[in-house]
């Protein structure tokens, strides 16, 4: 990607360069958690539940096309939010590493949202204060149905955690599966840092509150794990080109095919 | 922004946009139009739409992110307008100020009441990040009892949550704060 290669040969690159990549990065996110969540729909274990996280991934959704079209607008070469989404390959891909994981069991989608949520919160209530309108706007707009998505994730890791026995071993396990990947969430990219974001600022406040919602759920807080990176850059897991062979599959084979 | 009251200083030709404007209603509640839910935020005469004559430029607000009926929102206005012989129209979504529930009419309310979905309570009541809050006090729309607990916080559409009345035991969507 162009942020990536303009890093070796230039010191100081050109803010817009940046802003296009920070805003795909958020955009990829969105939109492969979004498609990830969207695998429950019809398998939730209850009704209402599997209506509500097909509703966080209709929001997710949502907001990835927000991020998609403003990339679109910066990027003024005729992409649109559907070539953004459609025609980028694996490696252009700048999502976190944690929302193209496997969806798991239950437990681990409800913890993998929460971990997401709480974060995605934190970070949208910083641009919202950016100095990038757009962004903000985007921000201001998505903070109001995330707060929904972190109210009703931790009320679950809360009730899986502190359950049965059965529930509270899969959500040790799956504390196993998903913490290797939240360090990653703080690292800073050189997109993130051109842009001003201060995740270390957001990693303090967002360890304090998974650190309460875990107390209350009776389970641990792991300490000092390997840290996997790398989504951020474009370097992902084998999961990613399962995720776009199905996601990319009509656009693909159908080029400009429309509803 | 709200229909219920007389524009004043308003052209006339801006006037007869907005009355076209409102019979655009919402695809997934019909008994809505976009007046009543406040989403369109502003109505300017552009001279860069239709260059040198000029277009109307009709300004809305999602009321969820991801809420599919946008894209129809913005095609059924064009649509309306363009029945009515406006063909010079262009639609833009403005994402700031977001827009809240408090932005619905009083008028849209009832009708959702009447349609049997309970409208949404005022924001600074009961929008909150607490956990295991206790349920909002919804009235049901179908025997105004108050006595009604929450399903679940997501329901048919991005706009709705799922409760049940204690009293006539009807379930029934309530129009969340937002």
């Amino acid at each position: 990607m162009e942020s990536i290669s303009k890093k070796s040969d230039s010191k100081v690159p050109p803010l817009e360069g940046f802003r296009e990549a920070y805003t795909l990065h958020l955009a990829d996110t969105t939109l492969i958690l979004s498609q990830r969540n969207s695998e429950w729909c019809g398998h939730g274990p209850i009704l209402e539940q599997d209506i509500a996280i097909t509703n966080i991934s209709l929001d997710l959704l949502g907001q990835s096309r927000n991020f998609y079209q403003y990339a679109a607008a910066l990027k003024n070469d005729g992409s649109t939010e559907d070539s953004l989404a459609y025609l980028r390959t694996e490696r252009e891909f700048k999502n976190l590493l944690l929302v193209e994981l496997e969806n798991g069991d239950w437990g681990q989608t409800i913890l993998r949202q929460y971990l997401f949520s709480q974060y995605q919160l934190l970070l949208f209530q910083q641009l919202q204060q950016g100095s990038d309108e757009q962004l903000a706007a985007i921000a201001t707009k998505a903070i109001k149905e995330i707060t929904y998505h972190v109210r009703w994730s931790s009320e679950w890791v809360i009730r899986l955690g502190d359950g049965t026995d059965e529930s509270h071993n899969r959500m040790l396990h799956t504390i196993d599966e998903l913490w290797r990947y939240t360090g990653e969430l703080f690292e800073a990219a050189d997109y993130e840092t051109a842009m001003g974001i201060d995740l270390a600022a957001i990693n303090q406040i967002w360890t304090e509150k998974v650190t309460a919602v875990f107390d209350e759920a009776k389970l641990p807080v792991p300490q000092n794990v390997f840290v996997q990176k790398g989504g951020k850059h474009g370097i992902h897991t084998e999961q990613l080109g399962y995720i776009l062979t199905e996601l990319q599959y009509l656009q693909r084979t159908y080029p400009g095919a429309k509803w | 922004m709200n229909n219920e009251q007389p524009y004043i200083n308003i052209s006339a030709a801006e006037q007869k946009i907005w009355s076209i404007l409102s019979t655009v209603v919402d695809p997934e509640v019909p008994v809505l139009t976009i007046l009543d839910l406040g989403i369109v935020r502003e109505l300017k005469f552009e001279s860069d739409i239709n260059p040198p004559l000029g277009g109307w430029g009709v300004y809305i607000t999602p009321t969820y992110t991801g809420c599919p009926a946008m894209d129809m929102i913005a095609m059924n206005i064009r649509l309306a307008l363009a029945e009515q012989g406006y063909k010079h129209v262009k639609v833009t979504s403005v994402l700031s100020p977001a827009w809240t529930t408090d932005w619905m009419t009083e008028t849209g309310k009832e009708k959702l009441k009447q349609y049997g979905i309970a409208p949404p309570n005022p924001k600074q009541q009961v929008c909150n990040d607490q956990l295991f809050a206790p349920n909002e006090a919804v009235q049901c729309p179908h025997c105004n009892s108050y006595h009604t607990h929450r399903i679940s916080e997501f329901g048919s559409t991005a706009c709705k949550a799922l409760y049940q009345c204690d009293e006539c035991k009807e379930p029934f969507d309530y129009f969340k704060c937002h």
